[in-house]
């Protein structure tokens, strides 16, 4: 269980957690959208300790994780995987060696066990004999799909999604789409998915958070945020540059 | 602010944002320190950038050596022709390489060459999330990324020095003998008669040193890279110049300590 009590942060002058609250429920998808540059990526970082509140508590199975060393960090960091926007896959080694990082730096498994181990993450996500390709190699889909390998490869509980379709055809983002899907059913996953591809954002939550200048302003099912009246979620939702959310 | 208190102001926070700097770097060493010895190794990863420090930097130092010997070598000559002394000349560019030009000379080599590289590769990395990967699963990345470099420039710093000494006293030899005549003996006694082994020592470690400082101001620079094409290409430039400073500075001491 994931949750969010009165997150504070701000950047100089400027606020951009101001107050939060947010329960992310355990195995289901919790998809958070909202304006470009409005603190969704800040948050993130917050749920995994890359960044720190300037107040407020992020609670991880009941740890307040903003009060961890660096060693119970990493403990609590293993139970998660992360997709970035860009897959920031290690431009220095091969997809394989990639994937098989995080077992080599914290399983003894033997190098036919991490071979093995890496073949099957790659074909969950629908890639096979790959492993030898350099990342610059790749297609910007393909690398998406070896960045969520690297995420599953220890099999986490909680994998974080930092705009998995940003710069994505069509047919490319409803290929991603399936694959959080399929990938959260197969390994019963908590996934929270940053977004504002409204397409993508009913396809793949099960609940729907909608974060607006710091705050959490709604948070429901797509169904329930489809019929909201709040005049933001209403904007936001219909592309419309008229209404309360200004223009910057 | 007044048109006296404004430039003190600035010039107050120029020296403060300075000293600021020098502790970060000074607590990333600490930090590298504290890493280094902490298993598992990562002996493949510290290899990899022997190879592309030591082994690729060896083809730019030996051309830079042999070259400042020679140069040394046809300076020297028409000084010490004025006092009859040109037999002084084999020990001179000996001693002018092993002290001084040689880890200086290597290591500003090694900083254009392989400390630009470090701060463009890890600010690579900064700026598109890799280091941020890093951290996300559970990696060390001063472990991962800083240690084997920092390894790197203080070992094979040391043996370019010694390899562009050789180099320098060897072009020297070239030039001093078969350019302008100096009889091969003379040249040769004199530099063993002069040249003790206290000088090479002492010019190995300053060598130590620099690579020491290339290679943590190269990875500062790159780790806390901000602002993307943009910022790498700032944090590049601003680790060889502070790198090549901060050699140029660091050797005025360390020759007044050990000389």
């Amino acid at each position: 269980m994931i949750k969010l009590v009165d997150l504070h942060k701000s950047f100089r002058t400027q606020k951009v957690l101001d107050g939060l609250n947010l329960d992310i429920e355990t195995g289901k998808t919790t998809v958070i959208i909202g304006r470009s540059g409005g603190g969704k990526s800040v948050l993130l970082k917050h749920i995994i300790g890359l960044m720190r509140p300037d107040s407020g508590e992020v609670l991880i199975d009941g740890t307040d994780i903003t009060r961890l060393g660096d060693r119970d960090m990493n403990e609590i960091r293993k139970k998660f995987g992360m997709l970035f926007q860009e897959a920031a896959l290690f431009d220095s080694m091969t997809v394989g060696e990639n994937v098989a990082f995080p077992l080599r730096e914290h399983t003894h498994m033997k190098e036919e066990e991490i071979r093995q181990t890496v073949a099957d993450r790659l074909h969950a996500v629908g890639l096979t004999g790959v492993q030898e390709k350099m990342p610059s190699e790749l297609s910007g889909g393909m690398r998406k799909r070896v960045g969520l390998a690297r995420a599953i490869a220890m099999l986490p509980q909680i994998v974080l999604f930092d705009e998995p379709t940003t710069g994505l055809d069509p047919v490319m983002t409803e290929a991603i789409n399936r694959l959080i899907i399929e990938t959260q059913r197969a390994f019963n996953l908590t996934c929270i998915v940053i977004s504002h591809d409204i397409q993508s954002i009913f396809t793949v939550g099960h609940r729907i958070a909608m974060l607006y200048e710091g705050k959490i302003i709604a948070d429901g099912t797509p169904e329930e945020l489809k019929a909201s009246r709040n005049p933001v979620i209403v904007q936001f939702l219909a592309g419309s540059i008229d209404g309360p959310i200004r223009i910057m | 602010m007044n048109r006296v208190a404004a430039p003190v102001d600035r010039l107050g926070r120029a020296v403060l944002e300075n000293v600021e700097e020098m502790g970060k770097i000074l607590l990333l060493f600490l930090s590298v320190l504290a890493w280094m010895f902490r298993p598992p190794l990562k002996l493949r990863n510290i290899l990899k950038q022997m190879e592309f420090v030591g082994v690729k930097s060896i083809f730019v130092v030996v051309l830079t050596g042999t070259f400042t010997g020679m140069v040394l070598a046809l300076q020297g000559y028409h000084g010490f022709k004025m006092f009859s002394a040109e037999s002084l000349v084999g020990s001179t560019v000996a001693l002018g390489m092993t002290r001084e030009l040689g880890p200086v000379l290597t290591s500003l080599m090694v900083t254009a060459r392989a400390g630009s590289a470090m701060a463009a590769e890890l600010g690579t990395m900064r700026v598109t999330e890799q280091i941020d990967a890093l951290y996300v699963m559970a990696a060390n990345p001063v472990k991962h990324l800083i240690v084997p470099r920092v390894i790197a420039g203080f070992l094979m710093v040391p043996l370019l020095t010694a390899v562009s000494d050789f180099m320098g006293i060897l072009g020297g030899y070239f030039v001093g003998v078969h350019i302008l005549n100096i009889n091969s003996g003379v040249f040769i006694r004199n530099i063993t008669r002069l040249v003790d082994l206290n000088d090479i020592y002492s010019g190995l470690v300053k060598a130590a040193t620099f690579g020491l400082i290339l290679s943590l101001v190269g990875c500062y620079k790159g780790f806390n890279t901000s602002g993307g094409a943009e910022g790498v290409g700032r944090a590049t430039t601003e680790a060889v110049v502070l790198a090549s400073i901060s050699i140029l500075v660091s050797d005025y001491f360390l020759t007044a300590i050990m000389f």
